[in-house]
């Protein structure tokens, strides 16, 4: 029988330390919807979707009823929608109106994929897309979008960062009764990759299978937990070890649910994305693992050491559990979905440059960030180019989600509820970038681009 | 096929005769216990065949489950795959 200690410390994990299954995305390919007439592909993409992820939701909760794990979002990702709107002539909005539909119809949380990949160039139907992202992401509840504007390969196409910061701002303009809610379903990317199951920034790259299942754990609650457990005088390096132990039964679990998952919907398993994804809920933060392992506040001195440790141990302990590794992974750091980076910008801890800096050592980037209202289009761009540029250099992934707060000033909140959570604007510097953003061109790929 | 039924709470009369009259009426073969009372909490481990199981699965842990609420232990049915993947290698 199995060891009694192994099992109630299973149970404590999900009981009192939120362990879940963050999703469990199903990737679909729409490049056999591709079709000149519109309403044609519109009707094939949603009943592509429609009959791939019929039974998404109902094979999800038997799963979580069967071994007892919450699965806290079941999704749908999609082929760029651009790669359909380059052949179909029309207004890019009918496919985001027909992807609302298709994940209504299916009961998924999301649905993702209203993006385009410029990192080079804008080709047909790209910028048409991109122009009609605002619209898009005002009249649907469900649909994420993303673009990805630069590649360690490519380099950074800076007429589509230019372009980007526009678009973010009117996404928050066009939603700005609604707390600027589409802005947090808006990622601009560099290096994106084509398999991740986590919002908003999911969709599914053209290399991937017709339709495959990725699973995104969760557990910053349950890493918390295991390092509190350790002695205070215990080293860096027994800290990084108690991570690396935890992460790997975490994401054990994931590879359990991913399996079974696909085995139970006859479609191929794909990757367990590593991540220490928090939600807002009191316990599930990665700030607080970040102040367990002995900092005070997060966003003091010493938070992106703590963070690299972090989550390099957490993708260390996380690969030897899964066949299939993929997606971000590493530890997300949104600011309005954790409690602890909440308070942290609350009191002034953590800043907007503190955050820069811990995403060249963790997975994502600037991610869940209000900022104020009167932010200009270029200074956003500005933004965005940092970010991409420190994504570039380094061979990784990086991402902006920023949410203009219209009509809002440093310090007042905005609050989307639910697991986007809610957070403070934070203060930017204002001066001017302008001639910089309307230079325009592309950032040439750097030298460790040459690897061939 | 097997699952790990635990129930942990405050020591009294009856409680793995009611846990097992269920398992019995759902036709799961007990196959092992461990049960521990340590200053009054009581802590049992039951591992259950549940391959000729009468009812759904997810219909064994509900009523697990309101039997837990109504005696006021806290009682969960897992399956035992979920224990192997976590801890074992």
């Amino acid at each position: 029988m199995i060891n009694a200690r192994d099992i109630l410390e299973t149970i404590q994990m999900i009981q009192d330390e939120h362990l879940d299954i963050r999703t469990i995305t199903m990737g679909i390919s729409l490049l056999d919807c591709i079709d000149s007439d519109i309403n044609a592909a519109c009707r094939k993409v949603y009943e592509k979707i429609t009959r791939c992820a019929r039974r998404l939701v109902s094979t999800g909760e038997q799963i979580e009823a069967t071994y007892g794990i919450p699965i806290i979002n079941k999704r749908i990702s999609v082929t760029p929608i651009a790669m359909l709107c380059a052949a179909a002539k029309g207004d890019p909005v009918r496919f985001a109106e027909t992807l609302e539909k298709a994940a209504q119809t299916c009961g998924v949380n999301f649905i993702g994929g209203y993006s385009a990949l410029v990192q080079k160039g804008f080709s047909a139907g790209d910028e048409a897309l991109i122009r009609s992202i605002p619209e898009a992401l005002a009249v649907t509840d469900h649909v994420c979008s993303s673009v990805n504007v630069g590649s360690t390969k490519a380099g950074i196409n800076m007429d589509a960062v230019a372009l980007m910061g526009q678009i973010v701002k009117k996404t928050a303009e066009r939603t700005a009764d609604r707390d600027c809610i589409g802005s947090a379903k808006l990622v601009v990317f560099c290096n994106a990759p084509e398999d991740n199951p986590f919002m908003a920034g999911a969709f599914h790259g053209v290399g991937e299978a017709d339709c495959s299942i990725n699973v995104g754990v969760s557990g910053p609650g349950v890493v918390r937990a295991a390092i509190a457990k350790a002695p205070r005088d215990a080293s860096l390096s027994e800290i990084a070890d108690i991570i690396k132990k935890t992460a790997f039964k975490i994401t054990r679990m994931g590879q359990l649910v991913g399996t079974k998952a696909g085995e139970m919907l006859g479609v191929p398993f794909g990757i367990v994305d590593l991540s220490l994804a928090p939600t807002p809920a009191i316990g599930d933060s990665v700030a607080h693992i970040l102040e367990e392992i002995g900092l005070e506040c997060c966003g003091t001195h010493g938070t992106t050491a703590a963070l690299a440790m972090l989550n390099d141990a957490v993708k260390k302990g996380g690969v030897m559990a899964s066949s299939r590794v993929g997606g971000l992974s590493g530890a997300f750091i949104p600011v309005s979905e954790d409690a602890g980076m909440i308070d942290a910008a609350v009191s002034g801890s953590l800043s907007l440059e503190k955050l820069e800096a811990m995403t060249a050592v963790c997975s994502v980037g600037l991610d869940m960030i209000a900022v104020p209202g009167d932010i200009t289009p270029e200074t956003i761009s500005a933004i965005i180019a940092d970010e991409a540029a420190i994504g570039m250099v380094n061979s990784k992934t990086t991402a902006v989600r920023l949410i203009p707060a219209i009509g809002k000033q440093v310090g007042d909140m905005l609050n989307f509820g639910g697991l986007l959570g809610e957070g403070p604007v934070m203060p930017i510097n204002t001066r001017s970038c302008e001639t910089m953003i309307h230079r325009g061109g592309q950032i040439p790929a750097p030298l460790q681009s040459l690897k061939n | 096929m097997h699952a790990v039924i635990t129930v942990i709470g405050k020591d009294a009369v009856g409680i793995l005769a009611k846990v097992s009259a269920i398992c019995a009426e759902k036709n799961a073969n007990v196959i092992e216990v461990t049960q521990n009372v340590m200053h009054d909490m009581f802590a049992m481990i039951m591992l259950v065949d549940i391959s000729t199981l009468s009812v759904d699965f997810s219909e064994l842990s509900r009523l697990l489950t309101a039997l837990g609420d109504q005696l006021g232990l806290s009682i969960h049915v897992m399956h035992e795959d979920i224990f192997d993947s976590m801890h074992r290698i």
